[in-house]
């Protein structure tokens, strides 16, 4: 096995998604995730794959839609404003089946935002995005390991449930640079999608791939076996849980804020305080009944993230009536360090902070501190950390099954 | 006493009758498809990408695996399908309102990166399925459900010629406009068809066939008047002839 390599972001997803055996990417301009396509171009190209920058981000999606029907391994990516293009052909993809991975590099929005770093996209991600009742399998790296680790199992999930996955990270995720450890590139399985996927009827029936359900009850049929396979999906359930064993309050956070709150949480906890983290790693589908089985222990919440309050409304369902959680907001065009999440913990952990929550005032000092600078604070691994969920965010022990609360 | 077959459905056409109105021209254009799929033994390497529209159901009449493509996108389904399957034979079969509407982006950009699929493009100046609203290619004061004083250049333009358009982009082979109204423009039909479809299977090029079709029903129209507007309305705006083929001699 090769060394450690040193990558950003991006190109950790780019570099998951070729051991991953994916055959064609198609790309569109968009900052902050121009290291994929760019990466891609020629690597995949290399790698006896096929690269096509498209017109749009929805021709993108609308190709891969197009390579999932012949059952080949297809990635696209894109960020936000580019991610609304593209629900089209999602939504098209969840209703006729399709498997195939989709990466959104998060910005700020709405409308053209801005080309930093944001969770506005939560609610987008999970609960379906485009026209219809479905959903996709969404997957939340924090480092670049996981984001190598995720795409790579993005691509099984995706072939596994016969849907759309989607890897949700933010512009610190793409743009900060780690040390990855690669995986061996997988050996391609030949049977793979072969006995759904379009290859021209040749000595079979023809097969059909589509949407469109016109007769009476067949609609209702359809949303019902995707219902059933969402229910599937619970199976995937992975999430990492740090110091939530005696925590009064527990710090739930996904992605990047996920990864700057819990060097925040291990700070607090070297000076006494009985605080966890509780970082989300699939957010579709989501882990509530592990924040549940916290609840019902007594803990108190607080939900940090990088927009207005989204993955709380999912926290809330999940931990009600047991308990709720408080609030704390990052606003797109901040760059957060664990610093700014010190005071809201503390004051959650005191039970003062108010249950809606203010939008984050600390991150003006905060300035622009480097995303270099947001990861080297979280760099050392912790003694204490417990993964559970199927996700150990660490190159040594990639995605180990984990309990279904 | 022998019997001798005069006429016989094509392998890859399914018996079976269509939803397609009296006089409408779907039915002829899916046989001529058909036929060709036959006699180049593509049928078993075909994959069809179909659009959004009244033709939605080629799949239920033509014997080939199939997807579905959203409204306007089959050029870019139908490109994701090619480069996953290089091997197979790919083509979309697209209304004016799907293919010069909705997807004019997507039909330009595929045909200007030459990708190597074919595209049926049926121009019945009408969006057909949604109750015979105005489309790009409705001609100059036809009236429709959306414009019921008649097409008005002033506000809406003039139709679209989409042949001469993707005629004049580099990836193009082979670009023709034909009509299936009278048996020598149907045999015409089916030569550019075939030539469409070729230009695929040899590498050269993307192929485009432009068909001028009728919608009585739309038109408001007997399935005869609706026949005779081709040559008396459709042919002198949109002319019929090859617009490019960039190796006749060759293919020939």
């Amino acid at each position: 096995m090769a060394g450690r390599i040193f990558l950003k972001g991006n190109e950790a997803i780019a570099h998951g998604a070729l051991a991953a055996g994916c055959k064609c990417f198609f790309g569109y301009p968009i900052t902050p995730q121009n290291d994929i396509p760019e990466f891609m171009s020629s690597a995949i190209c290399k790698a006896g794959g096929q690269f096509v920058q498209a017109e749009s981000e929805v021709a993108a999606a609308n190709m891969l839609l197009g390579a999932a029907a012949a059952g080949v391994r297809a990635m696209t990516s894109s960020s936000s404003p580019g991610m609304s293009l593209k629900q089209e052909a999602i939504s098209y993809m969840a209703g006729s089946d399709l498997p195939g991975v989709i990466v959104n590099i998060n910005r700020g929005g709405p409308g053209l935002g801005d080309i930093g770093p944001s969770q506005g996209d939560y609610f987008q991600s999970v609960k379906g995005g485009g026209h219809g009742d479905y959903r996709t399998l969404v997957l939340a790296p924090a480092t670049c390991q996981e984001a190598y680790d995720l795409t790579r199992l993005a691509f099984d999930l995706a072939y596994t449930y016969r849907n759309p996955v989607l890897i949700l990270g933010d512009a610190i995720l793409g743009q900060m640079k780690e040390p990855v450890t690669p995986a061996k590139p997988r050996k391609e399985n030949p049977k793979e999608a072969q006995d759904w996927c379009l290859t021209g009827a040749k000595g079979r029936p023809t097969r059909l791939l589509k949407s469109l359900f016109l007769d009476d009850g067949a609609l209702a049929g359809q949303n019902l076996r995707l219902k059933a396979k969402y229910e599937k999906m619970k199976a995937e359930i992975r999430y990492e849980a740090f110091a939530c064993d005696d925590a009064e309050l527990v710090v739930v956070a996904f992605g990047t804020i996920g990864r700057i709150a819990k060097s925040a949480v291990r700070a607090l906890r070297a000076k006494g305080r009985k605080v966890g983290l509780f970082r989300p790693i699939t957010l579709f589908p989501f882990p509530s009944a592990a924040l549940a089985a916290l609840a019902a222990k007594g803990k108190r919440f607080l939900t940090i993230e990088h927009n207005l309050g989204q993955m709380v409304e999912d926290v809330r369902l999940a931990v009600l009536p047991a308990a709720d959680s408080d609030f704390f907001s990052v606003l797109p065009g901040n760059m957060p360090i664990p610093d700014d999440f010190e005071k809201p913990i503390l004051a959650s952990l005191k039970g003062a902070a108010k249950k809606t929550g203010a939008p984050g005032k600390a991150t003006k000092k905060a300035a622009k501190p480097t995303p270099a600078k947001a990861a080297a604070a979280t760099k050392k691994t912790p003694a204490a950390a417990k993964i559970r969920g199927k996700a150990a965010p660490t190159a040594k022990k990639p995605a180990a099954k984990g309990k279904k609360g | 006493m022998s019997e001798k077959i005069v006429f016989q459905k094509p392998e890859s056409v399914y018996d079976r009758a269509t939803h397609y109105c009296p006089g409408c021209h779907h039915g002829t254009i899916h046989r001529l498809v058909g036929e060709i799929l036959d006699e180049m033994k593509l049928r078993e390497k075909t994959i069809l990408v179909s659009s959004i529209g009244c033709s939605v159901f080629l799949y239920n009449y033509l014997e080939v695996d199939a997807v579905e493509a959203p409204h306007g996108r089959a050029p870019a389904v139908a490109t994701g399908v090619k480069r996953a399957r290089m091997d197979k034979f790919v083509f979309t079969y697209q209304g004016d309102g799907d293919l010069a509407s909705i997807g004019m982006a997507e039909i330009m950009h595929a045909a200007n990166r030459g990708e190597r699929i074919s595209v049926v493009f049926v121009n019945n100046t009408v969006y057909g399925m949604t109750g015979g609203q105005m489309a790009p290619t409705t001609m100059e004061g036809q009236k429709t459900t959306t414009c019921p004083s008649g097409r008005c250049p002033e506000s809406h333009g003039l139709p679209i010629r989409m042949a001469e358009i993707i005629a004049s982009l580099g990836g193009v082979a082979f670009c023709a406009r034909t009509a299936v109204d009278t048996v020598k423009n149907l045999n015409q039909t089916k030569k550019a068809i075939r030539r469409a479809f070729e230009v695929q299977t040899a590498g050269t090029g993307f192929g485009f066939v432009e068909v001028l079709s009728t919608c009585p029903t739309n038109w408001r129209m007997t399935p005869l008047k609706a026949n005779e507007r081709i040559a008396a309305e459709m042919i002198p705006y949109f002319p019929l002839g090859v617009f490019k083929d960039a190796d006749a001699e060759v293919c020939a």
